[in-house]
């Protein structure tokens, strides 16, 4: 789940940590009001979208560019009227662009040195590791390639948490000194609680500054929450924005699906991740090009396929479709008759091919036999797999 | 022998009262498996029945434990509560505890590893199908069966199977039980970012059991896990191995339904881990359909 750029600044508000002011704003006159709030501190109106390229983007309606720097705040009011309800295009969103609902009004700063500040999840340790550098502002993965001397690692004890002493020790291990050392401490320190309380499988900051007048800020960020704590944080949940995602996927999330759009046209529908991924691999490994990665989970009734159907076929690119189940425990016949019906009843018309493996399988390919559709049955993934590229690539 | 556990040893469920608990205690009892405990808080006393099987019903793990012997714990507890459970049977000296619960948040699991520190329990999963050592009846009947596999598609047999993936690992036990190719122990290590048990501890423990011939470890993307154990393999296992890696296919940066299947950074991609298997001399399946007749050229060379 990713966040809006506000967002993320009322999640380093609601933690106290230090980042330039500014708050959203959904009509003109609230970015007015918001930019009179700033008091005489240079004003930037920033368009909100997920995409980057914002500043450099044009609008549908002609408007140049998503980030301006405002002189008052009448004129912060006519930069969001001209981008509020308009679409924004950029590099990163495809020619459809992206709707600009709200803009953020937020004090522009001077900056006199950047860093980079990070905390995420570490598997190897399983533990919190926080990253710094004092090369900020540029790709961390590129400093990391080039000058790994400058890429600092620190752990942290998963139940001792963050220690002053290591907080002394990164301050000036990235130069810091005196008021800025102190700030950069409290800084770091309600990051830490920001990544523990919120879930976070990464808080990423980039760049940190420091501005001419000595204040340590966090200018620019990227969050990344455990999805498996959402339960217990609907205040993320509320940040959730579907007109960000790809519709195929809030669709499916709707029914409880694990699907991820890809661009091939050969769609599959399986049980289990690990058997979902492996099944797109095969279809790649026989010469096509798969369409989605989609899980119905260990069951598989006919629900969930009729509702995974429905989801697969609003892809245009599908020209076909495998499914492959393992009926450990499940009747493989019941699961049969599910895709027999769910089949009847969206009046499928593709090429579906069903690789059946399990529990009464022999009495499950007899339904799918016997049920007058054109499905064509497999009891391997490697035969299921050549058999739907081979049919996709014959009705082609 | 097995690895982890035979037909004798005693298992307790914590949360066989749930449906889910209830349905997989019951195939287990079906399966022939020694379940004599299970636990649901506030449930002490009651009775879970089925076809005769008179399993009783304990509040606490330590209970259960010390009155039926039970040494190894199934978790079927939802994942707000799941962390709780798997300390609770640490904190009872268990020998095993396998947590089949999905969805468990990585916090929780970071400090549940690191609270078992020094402890005597091993833990399975979680997010993982859990564990079968099969049994030497019709169906592999008699067996130990601790988690949610199918019991019948194993044979009793002398291949180890490792794997992150609950239906690839049932996938592969069927492709060795159909050509004749029974199983030692049959062992999820689980589809999120932290876990009790990764393959390379398993891989050891086939490594040392003089039953097991040949061994087939099923990856997939995200961490770098199988890449340790290909490391180890290279200088130290002494038998057959095949492996096979799912996720190739798949974007980066994506997580592809297990919590841990994610390419991120350039890190734990299916290219490293194939690299890494194939230098430590595992056969590589080029596909799943592949698995067990990879580990066949593997024990022919």
């Amino acid at each position: 789940m990713n966040i809006h750029e506000y967002q993320a600044k009322e999640l380093f508000q609601k933690y106290h940590v230090p980042t330039p002011s500014g708050s959203v704003a959904a009509t003109p006159a609230e970015a007015r009001a918001a930019a009179e709030a700033l008091a005489g501190k240079t004003i930037v109106v920033k368009a909100q979208i997920h995409a980057g390229g914002r500043g450099k983007g044009v609008f549908k309606n002609g408007f140049k560019g998503g980030v301006h720097l405002a002189s008052s705040p009448e004129q912060a009011a006519d930069f969001a009227n001209s981008m509020l309800g308009q679409i924004l295009v950029t590099h990163q969103t495809g020619e459809a662009g992206k709707l600009v609902s709200k803009v953020l009004i937020a004090e522009g700063v001077d900056i006199k040195k950047e860093y980079y500040l990070a905390i995420l999840m570490d598997r190897e340790t399983m533990a919190p590791v926080i990253i710094a550098s004092t090369e900020g502002g540029v790709d961390i993965e590129h400093v990391a390639e080039h000058t790994p001397e400058k890429i600092i690692h620190l752990g942290v004890h998963p139940l001792a948490g963050l220690q002053p002493y290591q907080i002394r020790t990164l301050a000036s291990q990235l130069g810091f000194k005196g008021d800025q050392a102190k700030q950069f401490g409290v800084l770091l320190a309600n990051v830490y609680k920001l990544f523990l309380g919120a879930d976070c499988s990464q808080v990423e900051i980039n760049p940190l500054v420091e501005t001419p007048d000595g204040r340590i800020l966090a200018l620019d960020a990227k969050f990344n929450f455990d999805d498996n704590a959402l339960y217990r944080h609907p205040e993320i949940v509320a940040m959730r924005d579907t007109s960000e995602e790809d519709p195929r996927e809030v669709a499916a999330s709707e029914y409880n699906l694990n699907y991820i759009g890809l661009d091939g046209d050969i769609a599959c529908l399986v049980n289990g991740a690990g058997l979902a991924m492996a099944t797109m691999d095969i279809i790649q490994h026989f010469g096509g090009n798969p369409a989605n990665f989609l899980d119905v989970g260990g069951g598989a009734s006919k629900e969930q396929v009729i509702a995974a159907f429905k989801i697969i076929l609003g892809d245009a690119n599908v020209k076909g479709i495998l499914v492959n189940i393992f009926g450990g425990i499940m009747d493989c016949n019941i699961i049969a008759e599910g895709i027999v019906a769910a089949a009847r009843e969206v009046g499928l018309t593709l090429p579906l091919v069903v690789r059946l493996e399990g529990n009464n399988v022999a009495a499950g390919l007899a339904t799918l036999n016997a049920s007058g559709l054109q499905i064509t049955s497999a009891t391997t993934m490697a035969e299921g797999a050549q058999k739907i590229v081979a049919e996709v690539k014959a009705a082609a | 022998m097995s690895i982890l556990v035979n037909e004798n040893t005693r298992i307790l469920v914590q949360g066989i009262t749930g449906s889910f608990g209830a349905r997989h205690a019951q195939l287990s009892l079906d399966y022939g498996t020694k379940l004599v405990a299970g636990v649901t808080p506030g449930k002490g006393g009651q009775v879970f029945e089925h076809n005769g099987h008179k399993v009783p019903i304990f509040d606490t793990v330590e209970e259960a434990a010390r009155q039926t012997g039970a040494t190894v714990s199934c978790i079927f507890v939802p994942p707000a509560f799941a962390g709780d459970a798997i300390l609770e049977g640490v904190g009872a000296g268990l020998d095993l505890a396998v947590c089949i619960t999905e969805g468990i948040p990585v916090m929780d699991m970071m400090r549940v590893r690191a609270a078992m520190e020094g402890s005597r329990t091993r833990l399975i999963g979680p997010n993982c199908p859990g564990l079968v050592t099969p049994g030497t009846g019709k169906d592999s009947h008699g067996g130990c069966r601790i988690g949610i596999a199918p019991g019948y598609i194993h044979k009793r047999g002398s291949i180890g199977v490792v794997s992150r993936s609950g239906t690839l690992t049932y996938e592969a036990v069927w492709q060795l039980t159909s050509r004749g190719l029974g199983q030692s122990t049959c062992v999820g290590i689980g589809g999120d970012p932290i876990n009790g048990t990764n393959h390379l501890d398993v891989i050891k423990m086939f490594n040392e059991d003089p039953e097991t011939e040949g061994i087939i470890m099923i990856g997939e993307i995200g961490g770098t896990n199988e890449e340790q154990a290909a490391e180890w393999v290279k200088a130290h296992c002494r038998k057959p191995m095949a492996g096979f890696i799912a996720g190739a296919t798949a974007p980066p940066g994506r997580r592809m339904g297990h919590a841990g299947a994610i390419v991120s950074g350039g890190k734990g991609t299916a290219a490293a881990k194939q690299a890494a298997m194939e230098e430590a001399g595992i056969e590589i399946a080029a596909t799943p359909s592949d698995m067990a007749d990879a580990l066949i050229r593997a024990m022919k060379r």
